[in-house]
């Protein structure tokens, strides 16, 4: 298997240069911490509602809104930050498809990475109501991956596109949106204590959709980086 | 196949197909159903907007993947025209539906998830729009857009057909709402619907071979 060694070899790369830097993910876990900051302060504005009804659904839907962005401006680097030079290199040593995949599982543990430490920052400020902690957590770590996948694919077509923020946002937000009502209402029914049975065909819906998304970003990028 | 756009006994049928639905559904009787009643006649003309959207898109897609294989302009162009068609319809589909709504559920926009998702699904076709437009160099735009269409396509389909089903929607056809299934159409109502959609998926394809033919003709003057 070729492009399984060809992957393990580009992953460790990226891995590597991460390490290296620390940039993509110092950068991003500053900005999570910065905006859960943000929102706490913002919340004890208005004094009473950290007990008010309304609290747990605004407390789900903030995480999944800070872990968007989070990882909207973690994944866009993952291919706008490599130079037109650097990727032909790629190209004449590894398959095309190795490239994709090795940058979707990069990106896939970079999201798991972050989003646990968001979900602790989270937790550390904001007094927690979720009832089935385990399954909430379940959710977080498919929701990461989820969103690397998709945004990987995405974020090497905006890069191909030439002007990358916009156009990234534009392009990805569509896509993403049944994944992140998908999320949101899994999460909702772990924290409310939903009987788990419940929600076991939804993580069957984000397991297909991840494995439809590698399975079309597999045959469409031998495409796109064709110059 | 590309006989076919020359063709133009299937243009006459559409239009015939076309006056026959309006006249017809708007006159024929239909069946007196509780909150519908007569605004049932919508469905002559809301679902036929999506019927021609999803053909054009979909024959949209199969010209990407046969732009991606082959390299030729002419399928990038029938890809974006039809695109372009799918859109406009798609519009139609969305106000005469925000009408209808607004006379069975109060509203023009209730937040319902099939309206929600379908205004999504207007963002993704939107953002290939922009897309295209966001590239100068005829070759790679048309690839780009090519691959962003194919990606965007099954999730359309998501969307507008798998979501709005899993959730309680009021809708027809949705969370257990009558639609046009077996109990609440007639054959009246059989015999106006199914030409309408054949008739208005007739009129897209006719409106998207037009937009293809002149940017044909267009290229050519540029390229003398």
């Amino acid at each position: 298997m070729d492009i399984l060694r060809q992957t393990g070899y580009l992953l460790k790369k990226e891995i590597l240069l991460e390490w290296r830097s620390k940039y993509a993910f110092n950068g991003v876990l500053l900005y999570i911490v910065s905006t859960v900051f943000v929102c706490y302060i913002s919340f004890n504005l208005s004094p009473g509602f950290n007990t008010s009804n309304s609290y747990p659904v605004v407390w789900n839907v903030l995480f999944w809104i800070i872990i968007l962005f989070a990882a909207v401006n973690a994944i866009a680097k993952s291919f706008l930050q490599e130079s037109r030079s650097r990727l032909l290199y790629y190209y004449t040593i590894a398959s095309p498809q190795a490239v994709i995949l090795s940058k979707t599982i990069y990106n896939a543990l970079l999201m798991t990475l972050l989003s646990v430490l968001a979900l602790i920052v989270y937790v550390l400020f904001f007094n927690n109501t979720v009832g089935d902690a385990w399954f909430y957590f379940l959710s977080v770590l498919v929701g990461s991956v989820t969103f690397a996948t998709t945004f990987t694919m995405v974020s090497a077509i905006a890069a191909k596109a030439g002007n990358g923020g916009t156009l990234m946002a534009i392009l990805s937000f569509p896509v993403i949106i049944p994944v992140i009502l998908l999320l949101v209402k899994v999460s909702k029914s772990a924290m409310d204590g939903v009987d788990r049975s419940f929600t076991y065909g939804n993580f069957g819906i984000l397991a297909t959709i991840n494995i439809m998304v590698i399975g079309v970003s597999l045959l469409l990028f031998p495409y796109l980086w064709r110059d | 196949m590309m006989k076919f756009i020359y063709q133009s006994w299937w243009k006459i049928a559409a239009v015939l197909l076309i006056f026959y639905t309006i006249i017809a559904g708007l006159l024929l009787p239909v069946p007196v159903l509780p909150i519908l009643h007569e605004t049932i006649r919508n469905v002559y003309f809301h679902v036929p907007m999506w019927m021609a959207m999803f053909v054009v898109f979909g024959i949209s897609v199969v010209y990407s993947i046969k732009y991606l294989s082959s390299g030729k302009e002419q399928d990038d162009l029938v890809a974006i025209e039809c695109v372009n068609t799918g859109v406009v319809f798609y519009i139609l589909g969305l106000l005469s539906g925000m009408l209808w709504a607004r006379f069975t559920w109060g509203e023009f926009w209730s937040n319902d998830p099939k309206q929600n998702s379908a205004a999504i699904a207007f963002l993704l076709y939107c953002a290939y729009l922009v897309l295209r437009n966001s590239i100068d160099e005829e070759q790679k735009r048309a690839r780009i857009s090519a691959i962003y269409n194919i990606f965007a396509f099954p999730v359309m389909v998501v969307l507008l057909f798998i979501l709005p089903r899993m959730t309680d929607s009021l809708h027809p056809g949705n969370g257990g709402n009558p639609a046009f299934g077996k109990y609440d159409m007639d054959n009246t109502m059989r015999a106006v619907f199914y030409p309408a959609c054949i008739g208005w998926i007739f009129i897209a394809i006719w409106i998207a071979t037009l937009r293809y033919r002149i940017r044909l003709i267009e290229n050519k003057k540029l390229s003398l």
